[in-house]
């Protein structure tokens, strides 16, 4: 079957089997290499995507699902930066903070959990460590203990607060 | 714990060691890292493995024709297939075999029994449902208690000769002198402890891509290998390729912590497939593949027993072990230790008399058995001593720390030599000690702790103090398949005075790339900007053993060191020629920022690394016996093991209602000598103590008496998230190792292997008012609220 729709801002265009699935197609027909695939079953989150700018995981979700769609991945996150005013190549918030407080380790969960966290802030900029701890919690990270990450989406939350007032 | 987050110095750029982001992280943060599925050959196909639905069963017939078939596949290839080719077995780690594909019959739940190429992986996987299989059913061999028992079924009946489950016997320290130590102890405990069955679980599933050159009789071999020339070794000997005709590429890992350690079946079914085809194959596992046929963990059923005075002298320990190492004996230890480092098993502490006896067998279970960040069994002999000394300090109502203070080896006592013949290195135990306590301030969790109990909650204390064994190892004691534990580093100083460094361990995900840079940039004063660290090839770098107990760090990081220190002292002859001064007139400026030799007395006179290097590869009047060029390679063998060690505090609350145990606190203080990188330390110890949460409360690989795996999925198989763990509080004191190069231990696993008994040792310190003195784990709410008695 025919599948079209807007993956990171381009339209593209695919003869795909039915049940491919959309972490499937984004990696091996589209080459979007930096989503994973962890699990299967939808718990590790290793495959998180946005589907018309929501978080979901693409592991159960069918590439025809989201035929008409808007999706976005880990490859998007750095243009982002540049519609928002950042420069050309310049790392994402999230990104720059997930590396200034050591929120990657072996950097196999870090797509889907930058991802989710760029969500987060983009709806709720100052969240409270629980929130933080509860919107990540569908995302496992067998390498950090997870205190780096939310040490890195406070620091994220801190540094836009900050442009946003300046 | 402030409020406000703190992000201290975490942006220093420093020249050697300290806190410095990661070189590594920008290509993951853009989802460029490249893992092994992300391998993508022009003509590659894809290969899926058909597994045994049953734990024990005769193999009567394999039908492949509808499978062969199928439109988009290339072959099928059964056991029977392999076996015309000597594949159909393969030695494994420990010197025993393990099918690659089942020829007589399977031997555990998920058995690899015939593979398929195909197109694509979606027509592969279709295929296995188009292979059929009879089966006929045996009794399982699952409870490693009954194992031995007469007339349980044989696992390993293809041994001519073999009538029961037995798999090896060892033992270690003075069974007579202990014994002694016990009839004359005027208390002794016993606690029977079960380690379940873990599993290492990295998020990122075990693989290959082979790609067999049939023109030139070469293969190359990507695969998820934390030790890709040991590996590149040991299937010189099985496929019929020389050792130089086979590269093996180990790219990004996606977490290992033992569990890409060894040689898989899938990894040969890829090579044999790329040699049947002519093209490049994949072969990608998914998660119930990985859960239920890969390396596993633990699963020691031990009794422990500890004799000691009224007043809480330790004499003696002893233990009994029983040890399921499933189907195949395929762990990876040093030869001559089969049950690994148990044998450290007296722990931290002064105590005279010890002995230990391990039984192993076979069980119709998944290979495996040190994986997940062990250190070889120090997290189960660790657990032993940890929970014993607990049991101790209740029988003598004596405070656990109190008890642990009477007993903990004394700084002056090291290098300290156990009882079973272990020798620690160094350490300051009660410093260490008495610094998670400031931490924690334990007497006033013990104050808090009461007022609680008098309203009826349930909050508990658990304390442990470990003692790691790491970095294996001296070539006299320690070699896997014949292979001396050594690692090699060479060192390439370019002639615009950048560097690359390339050495033999693999990361997956422990900041080599960083570490490593680091370490040259502190010996040779070039920035670590400049340095690059290559890792993960066969074919660039120098042979060696790879990452996995702890010894990235003990082992690589001392040759990385000691070649950087090789490479330096070259530069000091060529410096000398520069300046016209004798090599021993130069002094090493150590805190120059740009690494520099000065002639003694006047440091005017001085010449960069960077000048160096250019004359090393542009003058023509080198000094005499020197040649060109600035580079230098060895292999460094370690002259004994490295003993990181720690002290852990766990706080945590049961609901009354529920018995769901939360983890309220968790204080670690480790040592692990000198810190390369702190804040890379400090991720590897959160890392840890997160799966010491896990397996206390959470992770178990469970079977049914017919020997299904119960727990083949993330669904069945729970990991700790973010709302299962704390925010770690660590501490640390530096105790270098006196025979390290840089004072370094290691400290991959630590917590690992420090914080389970920390976990446990708090659960039923909150139960103790009820009588409650153990609780195997994972101490699940439904384990937790049967200890409670019904009337509480």
């Amino acid at each position: 079957m025919r599948v079209r729709m807007t993956v990171n801002g381009e339209e593209v265009m695919r003869d795909v089997e039915p049940r491919t699935l959309l972490v499937h197609f984004l990696r091996d027909d589209l080459g979007l290499t930096g989503t994973h695939w962890g699990c299967d079953t939808s718990n590790c989150g290793a495959c998180a995507v946005w589907l018309d700018r929501e978080p979901v995981k693409s592991c159960t979700v069918l590439a025809a699902m989201a035929s008409g769609h808007e999706v976005h991945t880990v490859e998007w996150l750095e243009r982002r930066n540049e519609f928002e005013g950042g420069a050309p190549g310049e790392l994402d918030t999230v990104q720059r903070a997930f590396m200034a407080c050591h929120g990657v380790q072996c950097g196999f969960c870090t797509p889907g959990m930058l991802m989710t966290v760029r969500a987060l802030l983009d709806r709720n900029p100052d969240p409270t460590e629980w929130e933080i701890r509860e919107a990540i919690s569908g995302q496992v990270c067998r390498c950090t203990g997870y205190a780096s990450i939310v040490k890195a989406v406070q620091w994220a939350a801190l540094q836009e607060r900050g442009r946003g007032a300046s | 714990m402030t409020a406000e987050p703190t992000f201290v110095d975490n942006d220093q750029r420093p020249l050697g060691h300290g806190r410095m982001l990661r070189k590594e992280d920008p290509r993951f943060l853009r989802g460029k890292g490249r893992f092994i599925d992300d391998v993508q050959l022009p003509g590659m196909l894809h290969l899926a493995i058909l597994r045994a639905p049953l734990a024990h069963a005769r193999i009567l017939s394999i039908d492949t024709t509808a499978a062969q078939a199928h439109p988009r596949v290339k072959v099928v290839v059964t056991g029977e297939m392999l076996a015309e080719r000597g594949l159909a077995w393969m030695p494994t780690l420990a010197e025993d075999v393990q099918a690659v594909l089942a020829t007589d019959k399977v031997r555990f739940q998920g058995q690899e029994v015939a593979f398929v190429v195909a197109t694509d992986r979606y027509a592969a996987r279709d295929a296995l449902e188009l292979i059929e299989v009879e089966y006929e059913p045996l009794p399982a061999v699952v409870d490693v208690r009954t194992a031995l028992d007469p007339g349980t079924p044989v696992v390993r009946d293809e041994q001519p000769g073999r009538t029961d489950n037995h798999c090896y016997d060892w033992e270690a320290g003075d069974a007579a002198a202990t014994d002694a130590a016990f009839a004359r102890a005027e208390v002794v405990v016993r606690q029977e402890l079960v380690y379940p069955r873990v599993h290492p679980a990295p998020l990122e599933t075990c693989g290959a891509v082979a790609d067999y050159d049939q023109a030139e009789r070469t293969l190359t071999l990507w695969c998820t290998s934390q030790a890709p020339h040991a590996h590149r070794t040991l299937l010189a000997g099985l496929i019929g390729l020389p050792e130089h005709h086979i590269r093996v590429i180990s790219p990004d890992i996606g977490g290992g912590f033992g569990n890409k350690v060894p040689i898989y079946p899938g990894y040969l079914c890829a090579i044999v497939g790329s040699q049947l085809t002519g093209r490049p194959v994949k072969w990608t596992e998914d998660r119930y593949e990985n859960l239920v046929s890969t390396a596993f963990a633990r699963d020691y059923v031990m009794t422990g027993e500890i004799a000691a005075t009224r007043q809480g002298r330790i004499l003696a320990v002893r233990a009994r072990v029983l040890a399921d190492h499933g189907a195949f004996n395929a762990v990876a230890v040093p030869t001559k230790y089969p049950a690994g480092f148990f044998g450290v098993f007296t722990g931290s502490y002064d105590i005279a008399a010890a002995h230990c006896a391990v039984t192993a067998v076979h069980t119709n279970k998944a290979p495996g058995g040190v994986a997940y960040a062990c250190s070889f069994r120090v997290t189960e002999a660790v657990y032993l001593i940890e929970r014993l000394v607990d049991c101790l300090a209740r029988e003598l109502d004596l405070d656990p720390v109190e008890l642990r203070r009477r007993n903990l080896l004394k700084p002056e006592q090291f290098p300290y030599r156990t009882a079973t013949g272990w020798v620690y290195d160094s350490g300051d135990y009660p410093a260490t000690l008495a610094e998670a306590l400031r931490i924690a301030d334990y007497d006033g969790l013990r104050r808090e702790q009461a007022q609680r109990r008098a309203r009826g909650e349930l909050m508990g204390i658990g304390v442990s103090f470990f003692t790691e064994a790491v970095g294996a190892g001296p070539r006299r004691h320690m070699d896997i398949s014949g292979i001396g534990m050594t690692d090699g580093s060479a060192l390439v100083v370019h002639p615009t005075g950048t560097a690359e460094l390339r050495v033999s361990c693999q990361s997956q995900g422990q900041g080599h790339e960083t570490t490593f840079a680091q370490i040259v940039a502190e010996e040779l004063g070039i920035p670590p900007a400049d340095i690059r660290v290559v890792h993960g090839d066969t074919e660039l770098t120098p042979f060696g053993m790879g990452t996995y107990g702890s010894r990235s760090t003990a082992v690589s990081g001392a040759a990385a060191a000691l070649v950087a220190r090789r490479v330096r002292e070259k530069a000091r002859l060529l410096a000398a020629a520069m300046l016209e001064v004798s090599p021993t007139d130069l002094v090493w400026d150590k805190d120059s920022a740009d690494g520099r030799f000065h002639v003694a007395g006047d440091e005017g006179r001085h010449v960069t690394i960077r000048e160096v290097a250019r004359y090393a590869y542009g003058s023509a009047d080198l000094p005499e016996g020197v040649d060109g060029g600035l580079h230098a390679q060895l292999t460094y063998e370690p002259p004994d093991l490295t003993n990181p060690y720690g002290a852990y505090i766990c706080v945590v609350d049961i609901d009354p209602a529920t018995a769901v145990v939360t983890v309220r606190r968790f204080i670690a203080v480790d040592d692990c000598g000198t810190r390369i990188n702190p804040m890379i330390v400090e991720g590897q110890v959160h890392r840890g103590l997160t799966d010491g949460v896990g397996m206390a409360l959470m992770e178990m690989i469970a079977f049914d008496e017919l020997g299904n795996c119960l727990g083949g999925s993330f669904m069945d198989y729970l990991l700790p998230t973010a709302l299962e763990v704390p925010d770690w509080e660590t501490g640390f004191t530096v105790t270098p190792s006196p025979h390290h190069p840089l004072g370094a231990k290691g400290i991959g696993e630590s917590a690992t292997v420090g914080s389970p008994p920390a976990v446990v040792n708090a659960v039923v310190d909150a139960l103790a008012p009820f009588g409650v003195r153990h609780i195997d784990m994972p101490l699940t709410p439904s384990r937790v609220w049967s200890a409670l008695p019904p009337s509480r």
